[in-house]
């Protein structure tokens, strides 16, 4: 669509907009929702009320002022430092592990053509490898950074742990882009809208079972969450590599858990879920393309549910057990995935 | 799995990797880490601390400190009259008082040569057992939530809660019990108290199926328990741990059963024992024996007769009020216990029962008057505190948390 004569201009414009829908207010926003969320779901799961006490007056809206309520807490409370060396490694810390969560983002499809997703680019999948990679630097500064023998533990063991599952997701993964061919998350997409036998979609989830599950496994593991979450082990290490955090400092710590939960649900619905497809839908009338950024929608929440009832249900590893399932179940299985799938490709005619 | 667990570095200087044939040695490069775990941590709970000497993530020295949570029991108890201690008693094992309750004046009463009523001690067994009950859904919902598993923690708050409203029914209070009194009871039950009772425990099983169902079998659950926080029979013997850190081990000890006092020996119940002595075992051990107390207070309202709670002699027991207010005999027996105190001979007298977390005895010494001149605590989880460093050092950092639960300290208990 032509906003500006200028087509440069009119690009820049463009993936602004993008941006702002997807980024600021999708995921941001869903993930100051999920603060809420998680908190209501795990209640529910167990049978209680959850956070419902913050009000104006008489209006509560099911706890969901209590979105308004954190950051309004963590803004006034006292941004505490500790008797730290590297007080500005301290302060960058989450900002390191904040940006390349979101940017992330940039490269995921959220609807039908070329213009839905915010940067068109031929990396995709590989563009989220590099990325991710990049997330361990801001949990293991900011535990070093803080000067204290718990978060040191901490951040030692989500530098292990977090390197280690980053080579079965990639592996767990591959298999998804040999079998569409591509490394693009767009033509991935498209490709699993097609059909297949008995009018099953193509979508990953059917043509890798393993490798959804072990994608799963794997990144839940790469975002420490429970059972994964050794590095923050509040019984053990009491907060892990954030004890020294308030604040906003924390504030932010906690907020790329959330946004790399969804995260997970975007590459998960995008890779194995066919992305914004519905099945026996095509179109690209606006209708019908809010339909299907509907779709990936509901798709996305979907996984992020079923992360948190995985959070709410499981207990903790041991830290040398996580190492141990990483390395030795999850690669080895991953491979094997990778195997399987390029033996049989080498055999059907695509 | 236990052939996969972490094995202690022998000495400290080099760790040996067996690689089919080829023998790796690496030398540790810098200093071990001294950090301290207490006493304000998440997982010493109780007030403990520990103070940690690690090579990584493997604990190559433990010391215990503890003390924090001195309150000066006893020589508090020296202050007041016989009766006065009770209260104290409850702040002891502040998980299950009762235990604590019953404990003391079975002491007392034996130094006195006192015989509470049959009614009374089938009373006591009852609140005992429920005390025990709440005391086991404690320390296995606690370890729960130290592992990250917080649906069975509540699960096991949940019937926890259940049996406290119930307690509060029969004493008046959740945790400052205070219900027995020397030669009796506060009060007799209330009415239909079986049956609200018994429906509590209902719930409270469901809730231990749910805990079990979600805890039993977990794969995750199951590697962390299983083989941490080894302990052997000779060290238990040794160390002096009782209750299920010492049945877990394998032996067949249980004071109940053993060494019977009130009305045990006339109920029907089984002695649970473990095999290897591991958080596991004590987790199952706990389990069952909640169902074992479940059984024993069934069998106690089956038999429980009628009659008086409190035994008649007015030295022992305060008369009735209507004999304080209309009759000499009765105000003086009223005024002679309540400012005199328990007139206990001289002598003293030890009396174990079995507690929540093992044998809980009261030591108490008399020298003829109204007030004790020593009353000595025998807290299970004071010699349990004395074996947790053998059963730490050489595993990692990760199993203190259900070594130390599973043992189930209770700061209250341990500094008196």
């Amino acid at each position: 669509m032509q906003l500006l004569a200028n087509p440069v201009l009119n690009q820049i414009v463009w993936t602004l907009i993008k941006f702002a829908g997807f980024v600021l207010v999708f995921v941001l926003g869903l993930a100051t929702v999920l603060t809420w969320t998680e908190r209501k779901f795990s209640a529910l799961m167990q049978n209680r009320l959850g956070p419902n006490r913050a009000n104006f007056g008489k209006i509560r809206a099911g706890g969901l002022l209590h979105m308004l309520a954190d950051p309004i807490k963590m803004l006034t409370k006292e941004a505490f430092t500790p008797d730290t060396p590297n007080p500005w490694m301290f302060t960058l810390a989450p900002l390191v592990a904040f940006v390349p969560a979101l940017v992330i983002f940039a490269v995921i499809p959220f609807g039908p053509g070329e213009n839905m997703m915010i940067a068109t680019t031929d990396l995709g999948i590989l563009f989220i490898f590099a990325l991710s990679s990049l997330n361990v630097y801001g949990t293991v500064m900011g535990s070093w950074a803080s000067n204290n023998k718990w978060s040191l533990m901490g951040g030692l063991r989500i530098s292990a742990q977090m390197i280690s599952y980053e080579v079965a997701v990639g592996l767990s993964l591959c298999g998804v882009f040999m079998i569409y061919n591509s490394t693009d998350l767009q033509s991935i997409v498209v490709e699993q809208g097609r059909q297949t036998f008995l009018g099953l979609p193509a979508w990953g989830i059917l043509t890798q079972p393993l490798a959804f599950i072990l994608y799963l496994t794997c990144a839940i593991a790469e975002n420490k969450r429970a059972p994964f979450d050794t590095a923050e082990a509040e019984s053990e290490l009491t907060a892990g590599y954030w004890t020294e955090y308030s604040a906003m400092g924390w504030a932010v710590l906690a907020l790329v858990e959330f946004v790399e939960i969804i995260l997970i649900g975007c590459v998960g619905a995008t890779l194995f879920l066919g992305g914004w497809n519905i099945p026996g839908v095509h179109g690209d009338t606006p209708g019908l393309v809010m339909l299907q950024i509907g779709a990936f929608v509901v798709k996305v929440i979907f996984l992020i549910l079923v992360q948190m009832t995985i959070r709410w249900t499981l207990p903790r590893f041991r830290y040398d057990q996580v190492m141990r399932l990483g390395w030795r179940i999850m690669l080895p299985a991953a491979l094997l995935n990778l195997l399987v799938t390029g033996v049989v490709l080498a055999f059907i005619d695509r | 799995m236990s052939a996969n667990l972490p094995t202690a570095i022998p000495g400290n200087s080099a760790a040996k990797i067996s690689t089919g044939g080829h023998k790796l040695t690496a030398e540790r490069q810098g200093d071990l880490m001294v950090i301290n775990m207490g006493p304000s941590h998440p997982a010493t709970h109780g007030t403990v601390k520990f103070v940690l000497t690690l090579d990584g993530e493997m604990v190559e020295d433990l010391d215990v400190h503890i003390g924090y949570l001195h309150r000066g029991f006893e020589k508090m108890s020296e202050q007041g009259t016989w009766q006065q201690v009770l209260p104290y008693t409850d702040r002891l094992n502040y998980v299950s008082p009762l235990l604590n309750n019953v404990g003391y004046v079975l002491a007392i009463e034996k130094l006195m040569g006192v015989q509470c009523t049959p009614r009374a001690g089938w009373i006591r067994m009852i609140i005992s057992e429920v005390a025990r009950i709440v005391d086991h859904f404690t320390a296995l919902a606690a370890g729960a939530l130290e592992l990250g598993g917080f649906a069975p923690f509540l699960f096991g708050l949940e019937a926890r809660e259940t049996l406290y409203p119930l307690i509060e029914e029969l004493t008046g209070a959740r945790l400052t019990t205070s219900y027995t009194r020397i030669g009796g009871l506060k009060d007799d039950l209330p009415d239909d108290y079986e049956k609200h009772l018994m429906a509590g425990i209902d719930k409270a099983l469901w809730c231990l199926d749910k805990m079990g169902g979600l805890l039993t079998k977990n794969r995750i659950f199951y590697d962390r328990m299983i083989g941490t926080g080894p302990l052997s029979q000779e060290d238990a013997i040794s160390s002096g741990c009782t209750g299920v850190m010492l049945r877990s081990t394998g032996v067949d000890w249980d004071l109940r059963k053993h060494q019977p006092y009130l009305y045990y020996d006339q109920v029907d119940f089984d002695v649970i024992i473990g095999h290897q002595g591991d958080n596991y075992d004590r987790f199952l051990c706990r389990i069952e024996e909640i169902h074992q107390s479940v059984s024993i207070i069934k069998q106690c309202f089956a038999k429980l007769p009628a009659g008086p709670i409190n035994v008649g002699d007015w030295r022992v027991t305060l008369p009735p009020k209507h004999a304080v207010y209309n009759s000499i005999e009765g105000m003086i027996a009223h005024f002679k216990l309540v400012i005199d105190g328990h007139q206990v001979p001289a002598g003293e007298a030890y009396q174990a029962t079995e507690g929540g977390n093992g044998e809980l005895g009261f030591y108490v010494v008399s020298q003829g008057n109204g007030r004790p001149f020593r009353i000595h605590v025998r807290a299970p989880c004071f010699y349990a505190m004395g074996i947790v460093k053998k059963m730490i050092v050489g595993h990692l950092l990760s199993d203190i948390v259900p070594t130390f639960d599973a043992l189930n300290m209770i700061g209250g208990e341990v500094d008196r």
